[in-house]
């Protein structure tokens, strides 16, 4: 632990605008930047896949407007097949990238963590600020790619190989699209490894007197374990991005293979193993559905117990239960290549740890579940949004079971099936924690609450709009609806379109009841009543201090911990609760009384 | 549900006083008045911690390029083999003898802080030394990858060349890494602001990149 007294202030409070506001050193800054971005780049990834679902429930539907995205994309307003590809990689990309992993991660981490360890910021700001830059830089080059050449790539958000690799040839969007989304995919990686640099120091380097590791909150665990998952993740990811980027600009074969003939033309590639590209993302890419959903795990933790008013049944089991997580999540990745051609031996051998991660998680959601039971939970839109989560969660992993065995993944893998599961389990669920961080945290970021009617409102039209979307998916998956198909035509899926139109209706409905979300956002930010130092009666030290906190977090004291993250229940001074900083000493209150 | 307070720890404000010469090991854990209790609370600066997860992300990322080379190696007939240019030999004598040079100026540095040597003697001149030797390395690389061009071996000439130019290439400019961080180091001590801390980091950096590179040249020398 490190004694603050000895350690001096990193960087003095700016008086600039520019300074203060754009680059800033200021973690919390840093943070609500990374907020933005998120709340921009979810946006995009909505209305990506509002266009999608339009057209997916009315093909040919001409769309008002569409052709000015693109004049060629959508002629008249109809998009090509080829153009839905575009924004379906799109969707991917923005929502994996630039908000699943910003927002609950690098957003909320940012803001908090150096606070919940008591910490005056992260031991290299610059090195934060460097992060977010680079991340914004990462999404400008991405979007970018609508507005050049024949628009985005259409490989997918996972980029297979060889179709990804051999440039314009492989369709509109292939060359300079696929090009620019390597490009900001690898510089999307730096930014996380920055950030991941500062996560972990923070973590390790700058807790104040009497914060142990056990001490910490759950959600600074859960961001200290996403961060090493982080810094494997990308660190692999990166790589493989350029040799991408290589394949295409310098003429190289990694992963084209020979004799590949596209469009009857001869590539002038040869032995390039397709797998190859596979095996290295997706050994980043299963580390990241953890790099979404742990910080959710934190979040929800942290959320619940608040209004619980009780600790977990264990706090270090759900502690090791994420780390058993994060370290199987470099086992599992190969279930994702089931039908890939990988050799069968190698499916069994990713399926075994696949079923095993199953353990780690069942724990936590029973932990979660058997602390609930018999609690007097204090309901309010956080607390709601963290149930919601729960139920996300588990309704998205029950089908995970089907999934992790080779032989019913070869049946499902190509349908709905499968984007129903990772929509609920990783996506929606991931969302869900995003939004119980956003309620519970907000006074403490903007000094005023949130509407809390408004927010029960969005939570209830979010929760039942979100299962009529993504449960119908599952059966059109068991009822063989191929993914990936820009229309239906096939005589066994025409039964299937009018599911497809009740999902549409049901996805612009539940996106439309964002707008309530934003508008309790902007209107609270501005309007909201303000907002106590402590209004959850919680224990972690960011509620301890002002609200919102001052420059140097505490107001230049150096917070000392007493307790354990999570005493409630207890009879002190102030409630049923001792803040972490208190030197009170207090006793357990049973819950008869 | 045990509610338990613990006093405050007791920790006199002054640092313990650890003899730094010569340490500077893996978290500082057993300082030299051997009080372990005092060792539980002591924290080392960011940059001891931070230096070891970058590396830990450098190794990563040469990990993947090595299962990368392994794979494709493996996965096809067209892999040729070539003779490595035989400046690489001397380039690693270069950057070897940089390591021992860092040391040495890593050494004299912190008796310099520590007050052990006359400020008449300059610190900074080892570092000097490294920093050209660095410098060598790069241009000795750039030389390699001419003699290749000369041989008409180019990026794209095979999957082998295509390895030998990324792995080398990904080297330097993690090496031109430890050239920033050797001139910052330069700077700050100059102006009397150098960290012990940052010393140490910038040296670990720079002696993982000589042991690196030793790996590399192995693994291409037995797979190219």
């Amino acid at each position: 632990m490190h004694d603050m007294s000895t350690q001096a202030v990193h960087h003095h409070e700016p008086t600039t605008f520019i300074r203060k506001h754009v680059f800033s050193l200021d973690h919390k800054v840093i943070g609500k930047q990374y907020y933005a971005l998120a709340l921009v780049a979810v946006l995009t990834g909505m209305v990506l896949s509002w266009i999608m679902r339009l057209h997916l429930g009315w093909t040919n539907l001409a769309i008002p407007g569409l052709h000015f995205l693109s004049a060629n994309g959508a002629p008249g307003d109809v998009m090509t097949p080829e153009y839905y590809l575009q924004l379906m990689t799109m969707h991917g990309t923005i929502m994996v990238f630039f908000v699943l992993t910003t927002a609950p991660f690098a957003a909320f981490g940012n803001f908090f963590l150096p606070i919940q360890v008591g910490a005056e910021d992260m031991p290299f700001p610059h090195f934060n600020m460097m992060s977010f830059w680079v991340t914004f830089v990462a999404f400008l080059v991405l979007i970018s790619s609508f507005f050049v050449g024949d628009g985005p790539s259409l490989g997918g958000w996972t980029q297979y190989a060889p179709l990804s690799a051999v440039g314009a040839v492989g369709g509109p969007g292939e060359g300079l699209g696929t090009l620019l989304w390597a490009a900001s995919i690898g510089i999307f990686c730096i930014g996380q490894l920055l950030g991941s640099l500062n996560f972990i120091t923070t973590t390790l380097d700058l807790r104040v007197k009497g914060m142990s590791m056990m001490r910490l909150p759950l959600t600074a665990w859960a961001w200290f374990i996403t961060s090493c998952m982080g810094l494997t993740a990308f660190a692999v990811l990166m790589p493989a991005c350029i040799l991408l980027i290589l394949d295409h600009v310098a003429g190289t074969s990694f992963f084209v293979p020979s004799n590949l003939v596209i469009n009857d033309q001869l590539q002038p590639h040869s032995g390039g193993s397709t797998l190859l590209w596979q095996h290295l993302f997706w050994f980043f890419g299963h580390p990241e559905v953890y790099i979404a959903i742990v910080p959710a795990f934190g979040i929800v933790s942290h959320v619940l117990i608040t209004n619980m008013r009780r600790p977990l049944l264990s706090h270090r089991v759900v502690i090791y239960s994420m780390g058993a997580v994060a370290v199987l999540s470099y086992m599992v990745y190969g279930h994702h290549m089931f039908v890939s051609g990988m050799n069968p031996f190698s499916s069994l051998a990713f399926s075994f740890p696949t079923l095993i991660i199953t353990i780690p998680n069942t724990i936590v959601v029973l932990i979660w579940i058997g602390t609930l039971y018999g609690s007097k939970l204090r309901i309010n839109t956080a607390s709601l949004f963290a149930l919601g989560f729960i139920s996300m969660f588990v309704s998205g992993g029950v089908s995970g079971f089907f999934l992790a065995q080779p032989s019913i993944d070869i049946m499902l893998h190509a349908t709905y099936f499968v984007v129903g599961h990772f929509h609920m389990v990783m996506a929606v669920a991931a969302i869900f924690g995003i939004f119980a961080g956003t309620y519970f945290w907000f006074p403490k970021m903007t000094g005023r609450m949130m509407n809390e009617t408004l927010g029960r409102i969005h939570f209830w039209l979010s929760f039942v709009g979100t299962y009529c979307i993504f449960m119908p998916f599952h059966y059109l998956g068991l009822a063989g609806n191929v993914r990936r198909y820009q229309a239906f035509v096939a005589d066994y899926m025409q039964p299937l379109i009018p599911v497809h139109r009740f999902i549409t209706v049901a996805a612009l409905f539940t996106g439309a009841a964002q707008v309530i979300f934003l508008y309790n956002l902007i209107h609270s930010r501005f309007w909201g009543k303000p907002a106590p130092d402590n209004p959850w009666e919680a224990t972690s030290l960011e509620w301890s201090t002002a609200t919102p906190p001052p420059f140097d977090n505490f107001g230049g004291k150096h917070p000392v911990v007493y307790h354990d993250p999570y005493q409630y229940g207890v009879k002190s001074s102030v409630g049923d609760y001792v803040m972490q900083t208190s030197p009170e000493q207090v006793a357990t209150v049973s819950e008869e009384k | 549900m045990a509610t338990t307070v613990h006093e405050p720890p007791q920790i006199d404000s002054q640092r313990p006083k650890v003899s730094y010469s010569g340490n500077g090991g893996w978290r500082n854990l057993v300082p030299a008045d051997g009080d372990l209790r005092v060792a539980r609370e002591y924290s080392p600066p960011a940059s001891s911690t931070g230096i070891w997860v970058v590396l830990f992300a450098v190794t990563m990322m040469f990990a993947a390029l090595t299962s990368a080379l392994v794979v494709r190696k493996g996965s096809s007939f067209d892999w040729r083999h070539f003779t490595l240019p035989s400046i690489l030999y001397f380039n690693t004598a270069l950057l070897l003898i940089s390591s021992v040079t860092l040391e040495v100026s890593r050494r004299r540095i912190a008796d310099f802080m520590g007050g052990l040597k006359s400020q008449s003697e300059s610190p900074a001149r080892w570092l000097y030394v490294t920093l050209f030797l660095g410098l060598l390395f790069v241009a000795g690389q750039y030389v390699a990858w001419l003699q290749l061009r000369g041989e008409g071996v180019f990026l794209a000439t095979n999957p082998s060349s295509s390895f030998f130019y990324v792995l080398t290439a990904a080297h330097v400019l993690h090496i031109v890494g430890g050239l920033a961080g050797i001139i910052y180091v330069i700077r700050r001590l100059s102006r009397s602001v150098l960290r012990r801390s940052t010393l140490d980091a910038t040296a670990r950096y720079w002696h993982f990149m000589d042991a690196l590179w030793v790996y590399l040249l192995l693994l291409l020398w037995i797979k190219l």
